[in-house]
């Protein structure tokens, strides 16, 4: 065996520990540290001088204790057992740290991060003979009842298939394919060990015009979604990512969800794995913790820990994704990772750049969320992987360094907006601030699937909206009681399009998640009675007589009224909505005051 | 180990500088004699031999000959027994009552350890202020970090302790309750006002506090809201006691934070604060909840000052985001005499979603705190509306919400300070008011609770 190098801790500063004496460390090598073998990770190599990040709190590490080499960087084990289970920021799973330490996460506990003694039910999908390469997929192991797990060729493994195991039971240890290329043979198991650090290969990325449906109307509707695309949600705290987070990872139809609660509350963990388990997948009427995967490195564990726990949890994702499924992942919150980066940083007393941000903070926002994409993968299989990061701007402030910088990586922006939370409009989306650059390229799908004239009724829905914000400023001053009448109607859509259509209640039952057709016949039904009630005020007919009728108040509450799997609702609420409105113009024409058009 | 370093290498505010150290471990305490006195201190940073040492008591009159320092061995620990409840500490959880130390039953370290959240229960037991728009409309639920954001001249305090008065943190089972009070930098007649209403309410025996005054030393801030947090524990998950926390006032903890991240030179982000203000909140805030396996809980609500009445100022921006929730005081409610001046659009309760409506509070509740808020908003607007074109141009329904707003400040939010409300009592009210309001401005509530509560005759006693 190669001799592992070793040092010796020279200076401890939190979580930063610098090494010194005989050493060879390796940059971004896995260490472990000190006598209770904490795990670190090299993140600067000088020439009398290593610097280590410690993952576990350091209270209580002596100068002069030992740092021990391990010779490979930080990896993840990749293989059965990830879906439904927690894990913290370098994948230890917390349930079984739980069984050892009890209430309390107690430092020093290296453990396996996947179970060893758990037996799979594998069926064996190749033969001798046969030729593999990377991401070939070379057996299937029912993971959950939602997922199946395909176990495949490691990347740069290639050769030939020389002995397979019999269909049966395996832990994960076990090998169950051999594979020999020239003299070499490879033992392939379950498992397979990915570094974090590094993306994993695909053969060539796919067009974004794909949408991934969440079943939030503010979403689906104006700010779309891709599958393989990056989002951002900024906003204050209390404005609702994290609400919006969850409710994507309950709703969004990925196959597979990753959730990383980076630096955030434990509750947040806590009631995911209490509700998930209860919620049912409407795709496929299973429980969604089996399709959902946690990593949670919560604000009071360990700094370094969070820092890597975006990346242990965008490595899972691309390795569902290599088996060709759409992932979805949630970083709840990407400016809890950089301001690890900048703990880390100031400990180093590197120069900072902005707000004591380290330089290269763009660099590491651009290098993760260019690891989301829609690929074709080495085994012929399509798979993405889409990331939503939440960011918590300082102050609520958006001009801030991480809510800019990410904004150059991404192409969905959900900005969350502080007045619309005070007056509880939950989403706080604000739909004047938000984009998404995708709408364009999803207009395909949307325009086939959804409605051939889904894009004009959206157009449509955007410009009322944005006339409003200009009345207002005007109403602000003034009131609106001097508006013309074709003013205050489109002051009167803009409410039934704000409460009735982007308001939407993730606590209650229907309106939690509304498929896409209804969305779109909500839409339609806000629009059609937008013509209408134009048509009477054409004729003279003041707004606040149609307004008294109650079409308005019927179309706001179309949501809670019209159940999610009665589409056929619509075509009544239209027909009433016309013949409410019909009524008011049959009795202004009775009394002689409509104006001649 | 009992070898004594004598003298120093370097002062530097509230921090030391020793070389040639053998053998210090990472936040090991220490014992600095300064002449005839004993000064504690704490190894936040070691380098070869060098260590630095945060002195808690501060370095007045340290110079870098006349000091002889030793290793403790261990870090900063508390002791723990049952005694501790009724007594009163100094910010580092030392005695200063004159009753004598404490026996531990055992010792912690007061930094704690961080709650594997898979252990966690989610917290859902309402419990009631007697605070109409505390339980209404930001409802606290036991094992909720809840904080009080004021600023001088506004009464948190008084509201801290009709909150400790009135609320039954306790079950019905006989684990009992205990009160934590941690004060960090504020006036002796503050904790004195505390202790007198702890007193006037009998639950004396029951309170442990923690006095880190105004005079105090600064550095010792650092530790006393992890000393009370350590009792808080022991008291929770291992005598079952359900623990009410009140921390006041955090903006002092993390203005001592920001003084030893400057004297260590280290490179600040907003306002001065260090970077890692974030993290730091958080290892306190996180230590609220409650566990499996155990009966107890702990509560907590810390008290803040925003400097300049600002929100979005480090302190009240990090907390707010580490809580859940936020109770937000307002200077202009507290100047038109209303108490307690809570500003409800700010203010918010993450966790009142399961602690509320059928089986819990009320059926009705959530759709009444809903449309409440959405009034109230649009009073706002209405307002502003009105300060431009003067209250007579606007039109009724304007009128309506004007006189909405102004019912709803001083019936629903004032309220005496001796007043307890039950919640049926402010969820009536709360139809009350919404009454005023014609119900096709109700947008907020469903067809099935209009018709159930705001059409419902008024039996229980007229208009306003
Ligand atoms: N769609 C929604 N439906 C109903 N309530 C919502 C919705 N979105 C947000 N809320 C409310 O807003 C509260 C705060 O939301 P959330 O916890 O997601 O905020 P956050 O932005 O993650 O805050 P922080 O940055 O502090 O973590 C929730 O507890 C909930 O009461
Ligand atoms: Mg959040």
């Amino acid at each position: 065996m190669e001799r592992a190098s070793q040092g010796i801790i020279y200076g401890i500063n939190g979580p930063v520990v610098k090494v010194r004496g005989k050493q060879a460390f390796q940059m971004l090598e896995m260490v472990l540290v000190g006598h209770d073998r904490l795990i670190g990770e090299v993140i600067r190599v000088l020439e009398d001088e290593t610097i280590v990040q410690v993952y576990e709190n350091t209270t209580g590490l002596k100068p002069g204790e030992p740092v021990v080499s391990t010779g490979k960087p930080l990896t993840v084990k990749l293989g059965p057992g990830i879906m439904g289970n927690i894990f913290d920021g370098i994948e230890r799973p917390l349930t079984r740290i739980a069984d050892n330490t009890g209430i309390f996460i107690k430092r020093g506990s290296i453990m396996d991060n996947l179970d060893r003694e758990k037996l799979w039910e594998v069926k064996i999908l190749v033969r001798p003979g046969d030729h593999v390469k990377q991401g070939d997929i070379i057996a299937e192991v029912k993971e959950t009842e939602s997922v199946n797990h395909k176990i495949m060729v490691p990347p740069n493994v290639e050769g030939e298939v020389i002995e397979t195991a019999d269909d049966g039971l395996y832990n994960i240890d076990q090998v169950i394919v051999k594979v020999k290329e020239g003299r070499d043979i490879y033992n392939l198991t379950l498992v397979q060990e990915w570094p974090v650090r590094e993306p994993r290969p695909y053969c060539h990325r796919l067009p974004l015009n794909i949408p991934l449906i969440t079943g939030q109307r503010v979403i689906d509707i104006l700010f779309p979604m891709a599958k393989g695309g990056a989002a951002a949600i900024p906003g204050g705290f209390g404005t609702g990512k994290t609400l919006t987070q969850h409710q994507l990872a309950k709703w969004a139809n990925a196959d597979i969800i990753v959730y990383v609660g980076c630096g955030e509350r434990g509750n947040e963990i806590t009631e995911v794995l209490e509700d998930f388990p209860k919620l049912i997948d409407p795709r496929s009427g299973r429980p969604l913790m089996e399709r959902t995967v946690l990593i949670g490195n919560t604000s009071n564990m360990p700094v370094a820990a969070r820092e890597a726990s975006i990346y242990t949890g965008i490595t899972i994702a691309e390795y569902y994704r290599d088996m060709g499924y759409d992932v979805a992942i949630m970083a709840d919150s990407t400016s809890r990772w950089a301001e690890a980066l900048r703990e880390i940083s100031g400990r180093l007393e590197e120069m900072p750049a902005e707000e004591g941000f380290p330089a290269y903070l763009p660099s590491r926002l651009s290098e993760f969320y260019e690891r989301a994409g829609r690929v074709e993968n080495f085994n012929g299989t399509t798979g993405s992987v889409s990331i939503i990061g939440a960011v918590s701007p300082q102050g609520g402030d958006f001009s801030e360094p991480v809510t800019q910088n990410t904004k150059r990586f991404i192409r969905c922006f959900w900005a969350l907006d502080k007045a619309l939370a005070y007056t509880r409009h939950y989403p706080a989306i604000n739909w004047i601030n938000s984009y998404s650059e995708y709408s364009d390229q999803l207009e395909g799908w949307y325009r086939e699937n959804a409605s051939p004239e889904f894009m004009d009724r959206k157009t449509e829905i955007s410009r009322i909206l944005q006339e409003e914000g200009k009345l207002l400023d005007i109403v602000k001053l003034i009131g609106s009681d001097i508006l013309p009448e074709e003013q205050k109607l489109v002051l009167e859509i803009a409410k039934v399009i704000r409460q009735g259509f982007l308001q939407q209640n993730a606590y209650h039952e229907q309106d939690t998640y509304v498929p896409i057709q209804k969305q779109y016949l909500m839409m339609d039904s806000i629009l059609r009675a937008h013509a209408g009630a134009s048509r009477l005020v054409a004729l003279g007919i003041p707004v606040s007589v149609i307004r008294k009728s109650g079409v308005f108040e019927e179309l706001i509450k179309m949501k809670y009224n019209i159940s999610n799997d009665d589409p056929d609702a619509f075509e009544k609420l239209n027909s009433k909505t016309e013949s409410i409105l019909n009524e008011i113009e049959s009795d202004y024409r009775a009394s002689g005051r409509v104006n001649e058009v | 180990m009992n070898i004594e370093y004598m003298g120093l290498k370097e002062i530097s505010g509230p921090l030391v500088v020793i070389d040639g150290v053998k053998d210090a471990s990472f936040e090991e305490m220490v014992e600095i004699t300064v002449g005839k006195n004993k000064r504690l201190g704490r190894i936040i940073q070691i380098e070869g031999e060098l260590c630095v040492i945060q002195v808690f008591e501060g370095t007045r009159g340290i110079s870098l000959e006349n000091t002889h320092t030793r290793l403790l061995g261990k870090p900063l620990k508390m002791p723990l027994s049952m005694e501790l409840l009724g007594r009163v500490l100094d910010g580092k959880g030392r005695p200063v009552d004159g009753l004598g130390e404490i026996y531990p039953e055992i010792t912690r370290d007061i930094n704690g350890e961080p709650i594997n959240p898979v252990m966690r229960e989610y917290p859902r037991n309402f419990i009631q202020t007697g605070i109409s728009s505390i339980d209404g409309l930001a409802t606290l639920i036991r094992g909720q970090k809840l904080p009080v954001f004021s600023d001088s001249g506004l009464p948190h305090n008084q509201l801290a302790v009709q909150i400790v008065r009135q609320a039954k943190i306790e079950d019905d089972d006989e684990a009992g309750f205990a009160i934590v009070f941690a004060a960090m930098g504020v006036k002796h007649d503050v904790a004195e006002y505390f202790r007198e209403s702890f007193q006037t309410s009998g639950v004396l025996d029951r309170v442990v506090m923690f006095l880190n005054l105004a005079n105090d030393p600064v550095v010792e801030r650092i530790v006393t809201p992890r000393c009370a947090l350590t009792a808080a524990e022991y008291l929770a998950y291992e005598k079952n006691m359900h623990v009410l926390v009140i921390m006041t006032d955090m903006t002092a903890y993390a203005e001592a934070l920001r003084e030893i991240s400057s004297s260590k030179g280290e490179i600040p982000s907003r306002k001065g604060y260090p970077g890692y203000l974030y993290s730091d909140l958080a290892s306190i805030y996180e230590r609220a909840g409650m566990v499996k396996g155990c009966r107890g809980s702990i509560t907590q609500i810390p008290i803040l000052t925003m400097p300049n009445d600002d929100i979005t100022h480090p302190v009240p921006d990090l907390t707010g985001y580490i809580t859940e929730g936020q109770i937000v005081l307002d200077r202009s409610l507290s100047a038109k005499g209303i108490y307690p001046p809570i500003n409800i659009l700010p203010s918010l309760s993450r966790l009142m979603k399961d602690g509320i409506g059928k089986g819990y509070t009320r059926e009705d509740h959530p759709e009444v705190a809903n449309q409440l808020f959405a009034s109230y908003a649009k009073v706002q607007e209405v307002k502003a509306l009105a300060s431009v074109i003067g209250e007579e141009e606007l039109s009724e329904t304007d009128r309506m919400y004007m006189n909405f707003g102004r019912e709803f400040e001083e019936k629903f939010i004032a309220q005496d300070f001796s007043e307890n409300r039950s919640i049926t009592d402010t969820l009536d009210l709360g139809w009350k008011l919404l009454r005023l309001l014609p119900v096709s401005e109700l947008d907020r509530l469903s067809p099935k609770t209009v018709e159930k509560y705001y059409t419902r005759s008024d039996s229980e006693g007229g208009d306003f």
